[in-house]
């Protein structure tokens, strides 16, 4: 029928001629049918090769290579795990981790609480019927690099001692993705009541999300100056205008945080907003006709039904979150000292000084320490939430 | 047939004639000779150096016919942005204008035109008006010249002179001098707006002009028997002169300075340390030559014909290299003294100065010259060096002969003379400190020795600390890239006659 067909169209053809065409152009046919999927995919798969995976193994190579500008050209010279060894025992170790400090009871105190807790939670996975050999091994690898985490963090920042680039980043993500989220969570629920004006406030809400990070840096530069800032009345009629923020590391650090928080809690908004608008009517009905109060259900109903689309965002957030840097290089340069100094920025000052390989170095230790973070994320928690419902 | 011939010699000379004019590099005498030409200049995100740059761009179109693209990237990533740019054979750039440091890194790798016989053929430069320190030592390589001077670097003090007066103090003398003048003014309202103002205010931000700043201040303890000690490493085995004695007390003083200003100090950089001192918030600054005619400018400042500067204050203690101990001053120890107190004016970061991809065609090289001879050319520059927002100071004998131009700018006759004679006498200073030009000199400086200051006012580190980081660095840094292809170029950095 196919062959008649096309015999007709072409008009010359004979029959017979056309036969021993077509014999010979179907297992061609069939050939092409059968690579068409690898064929269409090859373009994704070349654009992932060029622009993914050879510029992350080149940085890799390049993370354990000291490269140099020479006469005429540039000069890369395989150093092995120095640059490595530079930031996490070397010179540069104190910067990348920190300066720990002698133990206070506090610092004793939530150490022991944590590592109770991880200990904890490996006795139940021990104890639960589901457990296997991969989970087990996963689950303890997360608990010894948890613990250590914990302890970098507890031993710089509740001692005398002084966080590093590695630590000021966690704490960076920690805070802001919880005060975003929180935040967030408020807004989205009061901005589906029907209150008059929501609609502008929708709007409002999205504004600092739309600027550029530099412009976000810089707003605060003005804002937390307490000299010759547009809110200088206000740190007037209080008497702070003797104190900085930007010269206390911790007031620093909390002006970063503050930049952050205003710029992406927008973002958490809007996707926690659409979740809850697009919960189904009926089951709040029935709950509230059953007698349930307000609060009820918002942790009976509304709640346990936006935790999808809340591991989702927070996932994203915290991704993102490690990679800051414009509102610390904007906004202090990384100071007072290195207080400011984000893991991004940390790769960047040492780039600045052609220091190419411990630049890719400690951008390494960020993939690694993100990657860390978020599978055990996933895999302890959004598997878990999107299993549940 | 002989009128052919005549004519045809008529026009040979002719043109002989035009084409010598033309080659002069007078902008002038040029025409549309550029007609077509593209010039790619890359310098730092303004408004400074970028402002007369680009306000000057279209007079020389209009004069040559070139087009003069400026670009501008931020100071911290200029260095890295030329090198990789002309390492990596990109070459996007034919200009720049840029830390003349820099060459340290880039003449030898042959990146940058060598400028000697066009600067010396070309008469409307006037090259021997630029001052010798700028032509010999800013300009010059290893002998031959590869950038064209557009202003002239030397950190000096800068007073209120309304205040100092009328408190009966002088200016100060020395740096003990310095910090107990800060004191005495800190707190008291300055500029009568009923608000508590400052003693002192400095540029002490990260990744900024800080280190400068520290600089000014070790040098007097630093070096005392001339230009040719050098202030930053040992001339026998490039050992870094930054854990001793000397350094501890540059450390000290500017730590109390520190505390002895607005409360945000390390939070600033020389944009806003401008900012409140011509304000009249600050009763001293340690800056460039910029805060002499911005605290002229009508628009912004209040305090107008209230500003003195003075050569950069000094010390009675300096390092006695054998013993690696301060010393008291003497004849042997510092023979440049004055009334027994070591001046070490620093010619910090030599001057923004202009230099051309080797690299790019001829065509654009002779454009490229053209440019930047035009900028520095006495009659574009003697205006531009007293307008604050250029960036520009002076740099040639006539800006410092000719006082119209700065009296047209709103300076008084005594204001411009106090002004002009502080840089002088920091330029005629046998003992005055080069600024380090080796290579990777930015590590050394806007790396190592910047965080580690940042760190050292932030209370992260102590002094002895702060001191072994910045040693250990530099050293770290001297052994990669050789010892003794390290201390050969210092020690070539240091042989200039001036």
């Amino acid at each position: 029928m196919e062959e008649e067909d096309l015999s007709k169209v072409s008009g010359y053809v004979s029959t017979r001629g056309f036969r021993l065409a077509a014999s010979t152009w179907r297992p061609l046919g069939a050939r092409l049918d059968r690579v068409a999927g690898a064929v269409f995919i090859l373009p994704a798969v070349v654009v992932i090769l060029g622009f993914s995976i050879f510029p992350l193994l080149a940085s890799l190579y390049v993370s354990v290579s000291r490269l140099s500008f020479n006469e005429g050209g540039v000069d890369l010279k395989f150093v092995g795990l120095d640059n490595y060894a530079k930031l996490i025992v070397g010179i540069d170790r104190v910067h990348l981790l920190g300066l720990a400090g002698p133990a206070t009871p506090l610092s004793i105190a939530v150490l022991l609480a944590g590592y109770g807790l991880l200990a904890f939670a490996l006795y139940r996975y021990v104890r639960s019927g589901d457990r296997t050999a991969v989970g087990m091994f996963g689950r303890v690898f997360v608990a010894v690099v948890a613990g250590g985490l914990l302890w970098l963090l507890v031993t710089t920042i509740m001692t005398s001692g002084r966080p590093g680039t590695l630590v000021v980043t966690m704490v960076y993500v920690g805070v802001d993705v919880t005060v975003q989220y929180l935040l967030a969570l408020g807004l989205a629920l009061l901005a589906v009541q029907h209150l008059p004006g929501r609609r502008f406030f929708r709007v409002v809400f999205l504004l600092p999300m739309m600027i550029t990070p530099v412009g976000v840096a810089y707003l605060f530069r003005m804002l937390t100056d307490t000299d010759k800032g547009p809110l200088y009345p206000l740190w007037a009629h209080f008497g702070l205008t003797d104190v900085s923020w930007v010269t206390n590391p911790w007031g620093a650090r909390l002006a970063v945080m503050i930049g952050d928080v205003w710029q992406w809690t927008p973002f958490i908004f809007i996707v926690l907003l659409a979740a809850i608008e697009t919960l189904p009517h009926e089951l709040v009905e029935a709950a509230v006709v059953d007698g349930a109060n307000r609060l009820q259900v918002f942790w009976r109903i509304t709640f346990p039904l936006i935790l999808p689309a809340t591991s989702t965002v927070v996932l994203i957030r915290l991704i993102e979150g490690f990679k800051i840097i414009d509102l610390p290089n904007v906004l202090t340069n990384g100071g007072p000292g290195t207080a400011t100094e984000s893991l991004t920025l940390h790769a960047y000052t040492i780039w600045r000084a052609l220091d190419i390989g411990g630049s890719a170095a400690v951008a390494y230790i960020l993939l690694i320490l993100v990657t860390f973070i978020g599978v055990s994320y996933v895999n302890l928690f959004r598997r878990r939430v999107t299993a549940m419902t | 047939m002989s009128r052919l011939l005549a004519r045809a010699i008529v026009l040979v000379v002719g043109g002989a004639v035009l084409l010598a004019a033309c080659s002069n590099g007078t902008p002038s005498s040029n025409g549309n000779k550029f007609s077509g030409v593209t010039v790619r200049v890359v310098t730092f995100t303004g408004p400074q150096i970028a402002e007369p740059l680009q306000r000057r761009a279209p007079d020389f179109e209009r004069l040559t016919g070139a087009k003069i693209q400026i670009i501008t990237v931020p100071f911290s990533d200029l260095y890295q942005k030329l090198l990789t740019d002309f390492a990596t054979k990109t070459n996007s750039y034919d200009a720049t204008v840029f830390d003349p440091q820099w060459m340290g890194d880039y003449v030898p790798s042959g990146y940058l035109e060598d400028l000697t016989d066009r600067v010396h053929n070309d008469s409307a430069l006037q090259w021997n008006d630029i001052a010798p320190f700028f032509r010999d030592f800013s300009a010059t390589f290893k002998g031959k010249v590869y950038t064209v001077p557009l202003d002239g670097d030397f950190q000096m003090v800068y007073y209120r002179t309304d205040l100092l007066q009328k408190d009966g103090l002088k200016p100060p003398e020395t740096w003990q001098d310095y910090v107990s003048i800060a004191q005495h003014f800190q707190g008291k309202d300055l500029n009568g707006d009923g608000k508590a103002d400052y003693g002192s205010c400095l540029a002490m931000k990260r990744s900024a002009q800080s280190y400068w700043a520290w600089i000014s201040i070790a040098s007097a303890y630093l070096q005392s028997q001339g230009t040719k000690q050098g202030a930053f490493f040992n001339l026998n085995d490039m050992q870094p002169l930054t854990n001793n004695p000397a350094a501890a007390a540059a450390l000290n003083v500017y730590k109390t300075l520190s505390k002895i200003g607005p409360p945000d100090q390390l939070n600033n950089d020389v944009g806003d340390s401008r900012g409140l001192f011509v304000s009249g918030r600050c009763a001293l600054s340690l800056d460039w030559g910029d805060i002499g005619p911005l605290a002229v400018d009508k628009t912004q400042s209040k305090v107008i014909d209230k500003v003195g500067a003075v050569i950069l204050p000094g010390s009675k203690q300096v390092l006695d290299r054998s013993t690696m101990q301060l010393a008291d001053c003497n004849a042997t120890l510092c023979p440049y003294a004055v009334n027994g107190v070591n001046h070490s004016p620093f010619a910090a970061f030599g001057g923004w100065s202009g230099a051309i991809n080797h690299a790019s065609s001829s065509k654009v090289k002779d454009a490229a010259f053209a440019f930047l001879s035009y900028m520095s050319q006495p009659a574009q520059s003697s205006s531009d060096v007293t307008i604050g927002k250029t960036g520009f100071n002076p740099y040639r004998t006539s800006h410092f002969t000719n006082l119209g131009p700065w009296e047209t700018s709103g300076m008084s006759e005594a204001a411009a003379k106090n002004y002009l004679g502080a840089i002088q006498s920091s330029l005629q200073s046998p003992n005055m400190v080069l600024d380090l030009r080796i290579p990777q000199t930015n590590y050394y400086q806007q790396t190592a020795l910047d965080t580690a200051l940042a760190q050292y006012l932030a209370g992260e580190l102590s002094t002895n600390a702060t001191m072994a980081q910045i040693t250990s660095q530099w050293n770290k840094k001297t052994d990669e890239i050789g010892r003794q292809s390290q201390l050969d170029a210092y020690k070539a950095s240091l042989s200039v006659t001036k």
